[in-house]
């Protein structure tokens, strides 16, 4: 995406004239910088902002009206500053199917991640760090493919996991724990092995041993992709 | 105590005493003036002179007393005398109460200040009939005149002081009259014979009796000495029993008080620990919403130059450089906040942010918790500082390659708090020295100020496990017994 260098009137031209379909989108970000930072972020790659607000009940009741296709909300917000957003997103997960929700943290916990994954069917959801919106055009990337339906996790959660020793995972190879890392960031078959630098039918392969290894029952693959992720997630001993 | 004892406690044998006492063991120094009373050496020690130096400057000091409070009183007399010298119904009743008003003014206002610095003074005096300490009851004031009369206005030193006062005046002038009359009398009998045969129809008056010749004087004269003998016991109870009473008001603080300010103390040490723990939440929370809301929003705005740069060139270079220094801020500060208070320990509880420590240490290590409900915030806090720091010791000392931590609550019986038993446990080999460790004993004193116990076992060998208990229930207020 950035190999072309054309301006940025070309680059506004490009994302307005040939990028996907527009998502209404409501933003919750309780601080008023982030909040205008994102708004503007949003607005430029495709997102109009029908609402955005400062907090949980605020986001629950602005969905309600303006039946948005993507939420992208703080996680720690007033009044009680600690997860607030998470348990609105939950929420809207739970009474929306089909609503695509990113979540923005200043630090990224499991336990966060799992309910967030485990809220609908796993589809359509994203879980990172706040400080991944400096990365603007990853960040809007990200926005993206969960808006169709992707699952997204920090790479940061994602390294979290792989530092686990007791894990059920240890079963995988290196190279599969790596795969199933960039499947947790909502990448295809296609995208993995262009990462990676190996053909597809290698990430194929891959693929299909995780899953075999994570005893997922054979169904439609998007689903046991997400169920791989959700193993993942949960892989932790407690 | 019978009432006995508690006069004569200050003076009373220790246990120590009591054990070789001085009854069982005559010779020994009687080590008080009370010891000495008892004791049929009494008149070979210095106790008696002793005792009278202090008799002796008790009538002195009395009298000054005396002056000094006259003017105080003044007022007082006055209205007794006019109370005394006029009928009732001459009474100026406008001026007797100006009268007797005044003289409550100046009883209550300059007491105290006659009071203080006599009680300072006999505690100067006292070492010469008893044994310390004679340290004052009173409490060290806050800075000003205002703080320095709350704090002497309220505390009970300042009454018993003035009850001292009160009782110093009468006392001084039994203690002139008794050693006044013995002396004068021993002397006069000593003189009696020369007395009467110089004076030829000289009679001298001995107490019951009148001697008249120098033959009938003598005898007197002999027993004179003896006369003494019964001043020096006289003045040794004497001030034996302004000893017992001065100690008894003057010096303190009295066990009840050092009992309530130790109690005091460990109070305020649990709210310093609840401070602290606040002080803590409060700083994450500061940074949170402060420091890196501003550096991601520094961070975005970098991003957001860098999509009208043109990629590659010089500026975006540098832009990006930028970035990448803010990103790296934000995870140093991340990593800070976390060390500072977990936010996880405040939203998910015990069982989340202890999995997490797990997670993030080094060794690979197995959490099971058993803990079915929140609890207070400063146990979790002990408990997740505990075993963050008993990780961090396996990770740093013990070269083990496994790890286990198990929390879990158990009952505490009825009417006390459940209580929360950590136990980390390593496959290392073993030795660990709490007292090498600053480490340990810090966490040491964490868990005691909770009223908890930690206990370390590290045979040579290992394996090396540190469990520790914290009760559930507020910070106790009195640990110490």
């Amino acid at each position: 995406m950035r190999t072309d260098p054309s301006d940025a009137a070309d680059v506004n031209a490009d994302v307005d004239a040939s990028g996907p379909a527009p998502v209404s989108t409501v933003l919750a970000e309780d601080d008023v910088l982030l909040r205008e930072g994102l708004s503007g972020i949003l607005e430029r790659f495709g997102f109009p902002v029908a609402a955005s607000v400062s907090d949980g009940d605020a986001l629950l009741a602005a969905v309600a009206e303006h039946g948005p296709g993507l939420v992208v909300t703080d996680i720690r917000m007033p009044p009680g500053f600690t997860d607030e957003g998470l348990r609105a997103a939950v929420r809207l997960r739970r009474e929306r199917p089909g609503l695509a929700v990113v979540a923005l943290s200043q630090y990224v916990e499991l336990s966060y991640a799992s309910d967030l994954l485990d809220s609908g069917d796993g589809r359509g959801v994203g879980y990172l760090l706040k400080q991944r919106v400096g990365d603007v055009r990853e960040f809007a990337s990200v926005l993206r493919r969960v808006a169709e339906g992707a699952t997204f996790v920090d790479p940061e959660v994602v390294r979290q996991l792989l530092r686990r020793r007791a894990d059920p995972l240890a079963r995988l190879t290196p190279r599969e724990r790596e795969v199933l890392a960039l499947m947790a960031e909502g990448h295809s078959n296609g995208a993995i092995a262009r990462r990676l630098v190996v053909g597809d039918a290698a990430v194929g392969k891959h693929v299909g041993n995780i899953l075999a290894k994570l005893d997922l029952p054979p169904d439609d693959d998007v689903h046991r992709r997400v169920q791989a992720v959700l193993a993942y997630l949960r892989g932790r001993p407690a | 105590m019978t009432t006995f004892d508690a006069l004569a406690s200050p003076d009373a044998p220790s246990g120590d005493d009591r054990r070789e006492g001085f009854r069982e063991n005559p010779r020994r120094r009687p080590r008080t003036l009370f010891q000495a009373l008892l004791s049929p050496r009494f008149l070979l020690t210095a106790w008696p002179w002793r005792a009278l130096a202090h008799s002796v400057n008790t009538m002195f000091v009395g009298w000054a007393l005396a002056a000094v409070a006259m003017p105080v009183y003044l007022p007082w007399v006055v209205f007794a005398a006019m109370l005394a010298t006029r009928p009732w119904d001459t009474l100026p009743a406008v001026s007797m109460t100006a009268v007797f008003v005044v003289g409550l003014v100046m009883v209550v206002v300059f007491t105290p200040l006659i009071a203080l610095p006599l009680g300072a003074l006999e505690r100067r005096r006292l070492p010469l009939v008893t044994r310390g300490p004679f340290s004052s009851g009173h409490r060290p004031p806050p800075p000003g005149l205002w703080g320095w009369v709350r704090t002497r206005c309220t505390e009970g030193a300042t009454w018993r002081e003035m009850g001292y006062a009160a009782l110093l005046m009468p006392f001084a002038l039994a203690v002139t009259m008794v050693l006044g009359a013995l002396f004068s009398m021993a002397i006069v009998m000593a003189v009696g014979p020369v007395l009467v045969s110089q004076g030829g129809e000289a009679e001298i008056a001995l107490g019951l009796t009148t001697v008249t010749t120098p033959e009938e004087a003598v005898p007197y004269m002999l027993l004179s000495p003896a006369v003494l003998v019964v001043l020096l016991y006289a003045s040794g109870i004497l001030a034996q029993g302004h000893a017992v009473v001065a100690r008894a008001l003057l010096v303190g603080p009295p066990k009840d008080e050092l009992r309530a300010e130790l109690s005091q103390v460990t109070e305020s040490r649990a709210r310093l620990v609840s401070a602290f723990e606040y002080e803590r939440r409060r700083i994450e929370r500061d940074l949170h919403d402060g420091a890196q809301q501003r550096l991601v929003a520094l961070s975005m705005d970098l991003g957001l130059a860098r999509l009208d740069m043109e990629e590659g060139s010089e500026a975006d270079r540098r832009v990006a450089a930028a970035q990448a220094k803010a990103n790296e801020l934000i995870d140093e500060l991340r990593e800070l906040v976390r060390g500072i208070h977990p936010r996880v320990l405040t939203d998910r509880g015990l069982p989340a942010a202890l999995a997490e420590l797990a997670d993030r240490c080094p060794v690979p290590t197995r959490v099971d918790t058993d803990i079915p409900r929140r609890l207070p915030a400063h146990v979790e806090g002990t408990a997740y500082f505990v075993v963050a720091e008993a990780l961090t010791n396996v990770y740093k000392h013990t070269g083990a390659d496994a790890a286990a931590v198990h929390a879990g609550t158990a009952s505490g019986g009825p009417g006390r708090p459940d209580t929360l038993l950590v136990e980390v446990t390593d496959h290392g080999p073993g030795g660990a020295d709490p007292a090498r460790g600053s480490g340990l004993t810090g966490l040491r004193d964490r868990v005691a100020v909770m009223g908890g116990t930690m206990e370390l076992s590290s045979p040579e060998g290992g394996p090396t496990r540190i469990r520790v208990e914290l009760p559930c229930g507020p910070i106790p207020p009195t640990p110490l017994t």
